[in-house]
């Protein structure tokens, strides 16, 4: 499999989803280079997750745009894809044909599908479970097919929506593990939305904090860590309390909103005994991104 | 219509279906029982001397005639006229239907605006059509179809809207995501997702159909099950009558089995 990462630029992005709802996140700027794992790290309701789906292409922005090696992201495509927190697979097919889907899609032959289909199973080591149907499957397998439905296109960004937050810790810790050496290895650029700063530490090359209402990037942290990362190694850990402070740090001075901008509260799901990041004041703060 | 209803009766399965002795075992002892019941029913009428006659519409005399009638051939030339005119009534109902059901299921104001009509037109007997039926088709043939296709097109239609409901919304997301075309969405997603709710209603509608095509046959027309049975009640032709009762019986069990295997082979979910 031969994979590429993409140079992505983000800018000016505005979005509010209807005309009299409030401002998820206003003139947001981001560059990221290519093959690089960023990771956005917010509160439930910052906005994060809409400016993933905008990334992807999924939702259009109200202003602004996301260019991609200078090209416009106006609508989806398997060159820019989304994991979500479900996998979402369809439940009347077999493994390999929900990995195959994709290049079902695009119209690949039967046989050129095939190979690629089962280079993508191996990635994602579930080779002994191609000819089951995705049901029988654990909800780490099934994520796991998710990832090789994703990495089959040979995305050059994958995006990542709190993906593995609703599986128990050991599997989202071999996921963690897995995804991240996956992109390295294939060059792919990684966008991780989360609210557990231990996935940051564990997945992403530089972390972005945003907080507020409407969500601001309010500071960012490059986390210079060799592979494999270890959540007991102290480096990890020293790197985990750097940026736990810079997230209250932003929390506490971003001016906090009621509602979400999409009008509904993500659901709070506890991130594998890291403690969780909270807003503890709502005193008003200029725009602090650095760089 | 009740998806959770339709969906309800799919446990109970065909006995000849189940693989087990058991499952063989009691589908004979049922069979066993009802000819045996059906026996003693018409044992105990003829008991009266003056009832005498009534003998022929006992088990024994419906089997000789069940074998009379289909050396004859009478009973395949009624079996292929009813079966063509349910099958296009049928076809008629599932080609108006699904798609019906689809815009139904997907449109939210037509889907609302059309749930009390449909639901109304769905409670109307369909027999209540033929003095219309008979008028607006020049021919009885294009009535009884237009009787089938009316009585079977609501089942289909809301089963196919009760499916779609079900269709997780996601799903389109990540189509879509994965570079999907309209048309793979309809096919690769839709499609797959409510052929178990589809092929319910077509259970359903099979029912509604098989019920109505037997009196609908009862005037005008002169061939298919129908006329057969009322032929043979004024020619006082008993057993022939009891014969084809048995006819229809056992067709209508073999076509519900039928799509029963159907349902089962296409429904993905776990524990349905």
């Amino acid at each position: 499999m031969t994979v590429r990462g993409v140079h992505i630029k983000i800018q000016d992005l505005t979005h509010r989803y209807t005309a009299k709802s409030p401002i998820c996140f206003e003139k947001t700027n981001l560059e990221a280079k290519r093959g690089e794992a960023l990771a956005i790290i917010g509160r439930s309701g910052c906005g994060k997750s809409t400016l993933l789906h905008i990334m992807a292409g999924l939702l259009k922005p109200t202003s602004g745009a996301v260019y991609l090696d200078d090209e416009l992201v106006d609508k989806p495509s398997p060159r820019w894809v989304m994991m979500f927190q479900a996998p979402h697979l369809f439940p009347w097919m077999k493994v390999s044909q929900n990995v195959g889907i994709g290049l079902h899609f695009a119209g690949w032959s039967e046989a050129k599908k095939r190979d690629r289909v089962a280079e993508a199973i191996n990635l994602v080591a579930l080779q002994d479970y191609a000819e089951n149907n995705v049901q029988d499957l654990s909800g780490g397998q099934q994520q796991r097919v998710a990832l090789a439905r994703s990495l089959v296109m040979e995305p050059e960004m994958l995006l990542l929506d709190e993906p593995f937050s609703a599986l128990d810790a050991f599997t989202r810790a071999a996921l963690q593990r897995d995804v991240r050496s996956i992109a390295k290895r294939l060059g792919i650029n990684l966008v991780i939305v989360t609210h557990d700063i231990d996935e940051a530490v564990l997945m992403a090359d530089r972390a972005l904090i945003m907080a507020g209402s409407p969500g601001k990037i309010y500071d960012e942290l490059d986390i210079d860590l060799p592979d494999p990362r270890e959540r007991q190694d102290p480096t990890v850990q020293a790197m985990r309390a750097r940026l736990m402070e810079a997230f209250h740090k932003a929390a506490g001075g971003a001016p906090a909103g009621g509602a979400s901008c999409n009008g509904h509260e993500e659901p709070e799901i506890g991130n594998g005994g890291s403690a969780k990041p909270q807003v503890v004041s709502a005193a008003a703060m200029k725009k602090g991104k650095k760089g | 219509m009740n998806a959770v209803a339709a969906t309800a009766g799919i446990g109970v399965s065909p006995g000849f279906m189940k693989s087990t002795g058991h499952g063989l075992f009691n589908f004979f002892a049922g069979l066993a029982i009802l000819f045996a019941l059906w026996w003693i029913g018409i044992f105990l009428v003829t008991l009266d001397p003056s009832m005498a006659s009534f003998a022929s519409f006992g088990p024994a005399p419906a089997f000789r005639a069940v074998g009379t009638l289909w050396h004859e051939g009478l009973i395949q030339t009624a079996i292929w006229t009813s079966g063509s005119r349910l099958g296009i009534g049928l076809l008629i109902a599932i080609g108006i239907g699904v798609p019906l059901g689809i815009f139904m299921g997907r449109n939210r104001t037509f889907g609302e605006l059309s749930n009390t009509p449909f639901q109304l037109m769905r409670m109307i007997s369909p027999l209540s059509w033929e003095p219309i039926a008979v008028i607006v088709f020049a021919g009885w043939d294009q009535a009884i179809i237009f009787l089938i296709a009316i009585g079977s097109i609501w089942s289909v239609a809301f089963s196919t809207a009760a499916g779609l409901a079900k269709v997780d919304p996601n799903w389109f997301k990540v189509a879509r995501n994965l570079g999907a075309s309209h048309w793979h969405i309809l096919t690769q997603i839709i499609v797959p997702a409510i052929t178990f709710d589809v092929l319910t209603g077509i259970r359903l509608a099979l029912g509604v159909a098989w019920i109505v095509l037997v009196p609908a046959e009862f005037f005008g027309v002169t061939s298919g099950l129908g006329y057969t049975i009322e032929d043979a009640r004024e020619s006082l032709a008993y057993d022939h009558l009891m014969a084809m009762i048995l006819v229809i019986g056992a067709i209508g069990y073999v076509l519900d089995g039928i799509i029963l295997r159907l349902i089962k082979r296409y429904s993905w979910h776990r524990g349905g």
